[in-house]
């Protein structure tokens, strides 16, 4: 068959000279606040989107002015760990170069919101001198890797952060552009230096990894597109149960785009890890589809193709065989709030910070009091895939201390907060991403009330509940693995989805769409009271809709 | 200027007045062809008659010519009075040639016999720019003897400046000095100038009357009169249609500017780019409600005035000036209320301090502090009637049709001038849709794109300075204008007053526009101005100017203009190895030629 058209971004990726483009010409371009289409999407690579704000864009129109540009920075934070010093530093720049806020994302890492092109050289540059870098948080590459937080007791616990980081260090581009533009390192002659991973296209589309450590799936592990499960075996870590193909984005009206839990390929040693997950990286790159994005992530590509030519493809390529997978249990995705000891007698303490964002409003001041927490925190923070933070490795002896200032500052949300709102993720949506088709962090603190107030109608109060909401089908808080999802469509109206599990091993289902707020709470409410009325003891809402034969059944993943 | 010429054709006749008569009605409406033709067998009887060929232009300035009007305009008002008054003469039958400042012939003064200056003051007591050369001349050392210079001169001026009709005294003091003879007393025309200004004309067409005698008597009534007044004026304004008025600013550590466009629809007013929009404005109703609060004045208090009679408070809305305090307005409270302070203020020397005064202090603010008891009619005679105000048109007609576009920059924003708002900005900025403005069109001759378009412009236009420019660029753009285009615009904040940014953007994509810097005052640290801009690039600015360019600077007269000014002369001094003075006479010499315009405010 004839050579199948590339995708434009193909084509930019090609010419760019190793991701260089003409960046540093359009961070000069004093005209504009924005950058030039190419260099837009060669920046992702580099860790930063351009974006603007939303809410003012009619105004700026009506006003002949330019959108206002700004700029999102992602850091990449293998397993979401970061150390005070480097929490002080980017609160700082948020305050000076940002939009006053930092976001802690549903990949353990942070954002950093409204920096203008004018400053974003500098901002990117203070970050380094912190040791925090954003190379490939975004772009066709391997994105920040996350690693489990919930299982302290663990010995794994502390053995997978360092695989983590390994592996995210072996996955990422070796271009030198990074240093060339932000941080003044001198050029590279030609700028060709050789990507012995990617190539000179790098990947045909994003690409995410993740390791879990049983019982706790806080990384919703099936969803990414490399995944490796901990098997901890007397005591030690004996290896990792390998999933590939886990996707979640999806495009409303095109059933060629799907959510798509991982398959489970089989258990490797700690030695195979880097190799395979090289071997994985390798084939998406020489398979994945370079003609069509939305077709273009690793899950399709095992779906066309099967799991047993891919398992018998990254067998050859690293030339290490695979083994049975191994028993594993998943209990539960969400974080275990308040105090926890750790395997080495450090405490940890669990924060909620609502769709993780850190600001001072209404009455909270999460940003000044982390702030202080950092001052006199000798331990680390550790961002969690729930877009919550730990204050992590403390002293049993100052534990008051932190507590007095948590309550000081009102970071003390998890003890009040009723369980839906404090086990629920919302993407960042409006006014900032410009895919969004509906508020979902902005909404959050109202859709849950709402839906709390329903519950309680029905004398469900207080039960716990696993709900997402995402302002687009893209499903940047992994809504499809939700009980009860909300997927943006059009302002003020959703896709509602229901069914997933607590473990992060079921879609849902898209039950009803395009429903106001009205219209999916008529919607639950049968739904609810019915669940009130029925369900055995401590099933979950999820669970119940499954057993009672309201949703159609499917296979929990992991179970093929 | 068609009826300078026309004017001009009046005098350097060597044919008797029959003969001038045959000859007009010979060449009545013949085309150009024919002329040509004419002046060509002409010259052959000539040669036949044993000479040599000499052409004897008949606009070539001579000054056995009986009397001259000269005037130094800058916004137009002396022009229209000079002209009138040339007018007149030549119906009359009197010989006397019209002359633009800028354009009359220094090493003749010394000849001159009659001389009339109508001459206003702008910026802070400067000339006008067309009449720059005229003055330096005429105030230099080495100015001529004038013993035998009959003269009066005509001052127009604006009573809220500090230096009331500066030039014109000054002149009118020099010409003293140089031994010329008065004919008469100068009159000083505040903005309200009519009146003024039509005596004084009388009184000039009375002298030459009576001079008359003196002279052979020329008839040349059968000559086309001067071209006549445009249909609508600032006497007439023409109602003017709101079509859109909408803030291009945005946030409150800026100027609420405002992009506004009105239909000209059925008007016949036409404008070149370059020219400005009068606006008669009415003053708004909190200021007016604060007046009569404080004078403690009704507002019913029926006036009578030049014939119409209206209630108080109806004159301050429209009418009268409010906003802005004059110099006499001043006096006037100085003598009620025996403030000490205003006095003083009054006192030569003062006039910095008076100044500043004049621009933080309205009519609300002299009743409120200096309070005495003011009478209706009292009140009403001490304030002189509301001048229109002028802005810069931000379009051309091929663009955008039979609408004219403005760029208004509201006095009343950010700081506590909800009650002391400036008149016309806060006029236009609070009209709603469809609102009617009265308008009229204040042609600006000097300020015109350069006749050759493929010239290069060089547009220095910082805040509502870059209005003019807008249009320029329309119209370059209309004409497919060969010329290269450099604007230099200014403003406090990159993301809130970048005024135009998107159509500036779409024009240097389009190659319409070719170059655009900018200079943000509030951004970093450091506060750019539009002068270190010009600084940074003065290597090729002054390729550009050699390789023939035209600078146009518009906007603030104040600070901006002299600062430009000094910028470009050390951009020729520096990159054109010249000693200071020799760059300053380069820059001179550009004006001269018309390649550095300024239209400053
Ligand atoms: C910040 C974050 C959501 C949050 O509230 O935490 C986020 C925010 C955005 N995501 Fe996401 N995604 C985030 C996790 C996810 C996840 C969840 C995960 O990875 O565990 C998913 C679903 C898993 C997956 O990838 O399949 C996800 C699937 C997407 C997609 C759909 C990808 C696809 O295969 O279709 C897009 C759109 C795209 O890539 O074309 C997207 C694009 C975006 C962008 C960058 C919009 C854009 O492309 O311009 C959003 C920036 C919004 C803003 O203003 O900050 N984001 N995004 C998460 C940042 C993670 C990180 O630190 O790297
Ligand atoms: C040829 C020409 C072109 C012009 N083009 C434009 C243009 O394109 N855009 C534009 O916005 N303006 C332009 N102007 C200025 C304009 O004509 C008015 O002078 C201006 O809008 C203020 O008028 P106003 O009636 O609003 O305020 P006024 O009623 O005249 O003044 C109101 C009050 O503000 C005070 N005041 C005066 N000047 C200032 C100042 N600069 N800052 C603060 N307070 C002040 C006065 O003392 C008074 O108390 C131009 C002027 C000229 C002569
Ligand atoms: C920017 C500007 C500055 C002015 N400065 C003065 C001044 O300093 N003194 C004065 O008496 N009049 C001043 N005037 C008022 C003018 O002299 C007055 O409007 C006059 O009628 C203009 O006549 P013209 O249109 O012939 O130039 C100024 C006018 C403008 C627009
Ligand atoms: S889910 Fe959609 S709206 Fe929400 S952050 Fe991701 S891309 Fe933006």
């Amino acid at each position: 068959m004839a050579a199948p058209a590339t995708s434009p971004v193909e084509r930019i990726k090609a010419a760019s000279r190793r991701l260089r483009g003409t960046i540093v010409e359009s961070l000069a371009d004093p005209v504009t606040g924005a950058l030039r289409e190419d260099d837009q999407q060669l920046i992702k690579f580099h860790g930063t989107y351009q974006q603007d704000d939303r809410d003012i864009r009619e105004e700026r129109r009506l006003a002949k002015l330019e959108p206002a540009y700004s700029f999102m920075i992602r850091t990449r934070l293998p397993g979401g760990v970061c150390t005070p010093a480097q929490w002080l530093v980017l609160d700082g720049l948020a305050g000076r170069y940002g939009n006053g806020t930092l976001r802690l994302t549903s990949r353990q890492a942070f954002q950093l919101h409204g920096v203008i092109k004018r400053e974003l050289k500098e901002t990117i540059a203070a970050m380094n001198a912190a040791l925090i870098d954003s190379i490939a948080a975004c772009g066709d590459v391997n994105r920040n890797v996350l690693a489990s937080v919930n299982a302290p007791e663990s010995p794994a616990h502390a053995e997978i952060q360092r695989w983590a980081a390994r592996l995210s260090e072996h996955l990422l581009p070796r271009t030198r552009a990074y240093h060339e533009i932000w941080l003044d390192g001198e050029k590279v002659a030609g700028g060709e230096e050789a990507e012995p991973v990617y190539g000179p296209t790098y990947l045909p589309r994003k690409f995410k990894a993740a390791i879990a450590v049983p019982p706790v799936n806080d990384v919703d592990v099936f969803a990414h597109d490399l995944g490796f499960i901990a098997i901890v075996e007397e005591g030690r870590l004996a290896g990792f149960n390998l999933t590939v193909g886990g996707g979640l984005g999806a495009t409303h009206g095109d059933p060629a785009t799907y959510p798509r839990l991982a398959d489970l390929a089989g258990f490797l040693t700690p030695e195979q890890l880097l190799p395979i997950a090289e071997a994985v990286v390798t084939t998406q790159r020489d398979f994945g589809d370079r003609g069509e994005r939305k077709h273009a992530r690793l899950k399709y590509t095992i779906a066309d193709r099967g799991l047993d030519w891919f398992t018998a493809e990254i067998t050859r390529r690293s030339g290490t065989a695979l083994q049975a997978p191994r028993r594993f249990e998943f209990t539960s995705t969400g974080d275990r709030y308040g105090w926890s000891e750790g395997h080495d007698g450090r405490w940890q303490l669990t924060l909620h910070i609502e769709s993780g964002r850190v600001v001072d409003r209404d009455g909270r001041q999460l940003r000044a009091g982390l702030a202080r927490i950092a001052g006199m925190h000798r331990g680390n923070f550790r961002l969690t895939p729930n877009q919550n933070l730990i204050i992590a490795g403390v002293e049993s002896t100052e534990r008051a201390g932190i507590d007095a200032l948590v309550e000081k500052y009102g970071l003390d949300d998890f003890r009040s907060a009723r369980p839906i709102r404090r086990e629920a993720l919302a993407c960042v949506a409006m006014p900032t991403c410009p895919l969004a088709m509906a508020e979902a962090e902005r909404y959050l603190p109202a859709v849950s009330s709402a839906l709390d107030e329903l519950m309680e109608e029905y004398g469900l109060g207080g039960e716990p509940i696993l709900f997402r909401i995402s302002g687009c089908p893209n499903g940047c808080s992994r809504p499809y693995l939700a009980e009860i999802a909300l997927v943006g469509k059009a302002p003020g109206r959703y896709n509602l989805h229901l069914g997933g599990d607590r473990k992060g091993l079921r879609l849902n289902q898209l039950y009803r769409e395009n429903l106001d707020e009205r219209g999916f709470l008529d919607a639950l409410s049968p739904l609810f009271s019915a669940w009130a009325g029925e369900r055995q003891v401590n099933e979950a809402f999820g669970d119940f809709l499954h057993r009672s034969g309201l949703l159609r059944a499917t296979a929990p993943a992991g179970s093929a | 200027m068609a009826s300078a010429g026309a004017a001009v054709q009046t005098q350097a006749f060597p044919l008797d007045a029959e003969r001038v008569e045959l000859l007009s009605r010979l060449v009545e409406g013949l085309d150009v062809s024919t002329l040509q033709w004419l002046s060509g067998y002409a010259a052959g009887l000539a040669v036949a008659q044993g000479g040599t060929v000499r052409v004897l232009s008949a606009t070539e300035p001579d000054i056995s010519a009986f009397a001259t009007i000269v005037h130094g305009s800058q916004t137009g008002n002396g022009r229209r009075i000079a002209e009138a008054l040339a007018a007149k003469l030549q119906v009359q039958g009197i010989q006397a040639r019209l002359l633009r400042a800028g354009e009359y012939p220094l090493r003749e003064l010394g000849r001159e016999r009659r001389l009339f200056v109508v001459m206003s003051t702008h910026g802070d007591g400067d000339p006008p720019d067309d009449a720059r050369a005229f003055t330096d001349f005429l105030f230099a050392r080495r100015a001529p003897r004038l013993s035998s210079l009959e003269f009066a001169v005509l001052a127009l001026g604006d009573s809220s400046y500090p230096k009331y009709c500066e030039i014109g005294r000054r002149i009118d003091e020099r010409l003293g000095e140089l031994g010329a003879s008065r004919l008469f007393a100068r009159v000083d025309c505040d903005v309200d100038f009519e009146a003024g200004a039509a005596d004084w004309s009388e009184r000039a067409f009375e002298a030459l009357e009576q001079a008359r005698p003196a002279l052979a008597p020329a008839r040349v009534a059968t000559l086309r009169p001067v071209a006549v007044a445009p249909s609508w004026s600032r006497e007439r304004p023409f109602t003017a249609e709101l079509l859109a008025n909408q803030r291009i600013s945005i946030g409150d550590d800026v100027r609420d500017v405002r992009h506004i466009e009105l239909s000209l629809a059925g008007s016949g007013l036409h404008y070149e780019p370059g020219d400005a929009l009068g606006v008669i404005a009415e003053n708004p109703s909190q200021t007016v409600e604060a007046v009569l609060a404080a004078a403690k004045l009704t507002g019913s208090e029926p006036i009578k005035r030049n014939g119409s009679s209206r209630g108080l408070a109806d004159w301050l809305r429209s009418g009268l000036e409010i906003t802005r305090v004059t110099r006499p307005l001043i006096g006037k409270f100085a003598d009620r209320s025996g403030s000490a302070e205003l006095s003083a203020l009054l006192r030569p020397g003062n006039e910095t301090s008076l100044r500043d005064f004049m621009t933080r202090t309205q009519l609300v603010d002299l009743l409120e502090r200096y309070p005495a008891d003011w009478d209706a009619p009292a009140l009403a005679g001490a304030l002189r009637p509301l001048v229109p105000r002028l802005y810069s048109i931000a379009s051309s007609a091929k663009e955008v049709g039979d609408e004219v576009h403005l760029t208004v920059a509201r006095l009343d924003s950010g700081d506590d001038r909800s009650s002391r708002a400036g008149a016309a900005s806060h006029f236009l900025a609070t009209r709603g849709d469809a609102a009617e403005v009265p308008v009229y069109v204040e042609p600006n001759p000097r300020f015109r794109l350069p006749t050759d378009s493929s010239r290069d412009l060089i547009m220095i236009g910082p805040g509502t300075g870059v209005a003019p420019f807008r249009g320029f660029l329309q119209e370059r753009a209309a004409i497919g204008a060969a010329g290269r285009n450099w604007l230099v615009f200014g403003a406090r904040h990159f993301a809130s007053d970048f005024l135009y940014q998107i159509e500036w953007q779409r024009a240097l994509k389009r190659g319409v526009l070719t170059r655009l810097d900018l200079a943000f005052s509030r951004d970093n640290g450091q506060r750019v101005y539009v002068q270190q801009r010009m600084a940074e690039a003065g290597r090729e600015l002054y390729d550009w100017i050699e390789s023939g360019a035209s600078i146009y600077v518009c906007g603030d007269a104040t600070r901006m203009a002299p600062d430009v000014h000094a910028a470009l002369v050390s951009v020729i001094e520096r990159h054109g190895a010249l000693p200071a003075d020799a760059a300053r006479e380069r820059l001179d010499r550009l004006g001269a030629e018309g390649r550095y315009l300024r239209d400053v405010y």
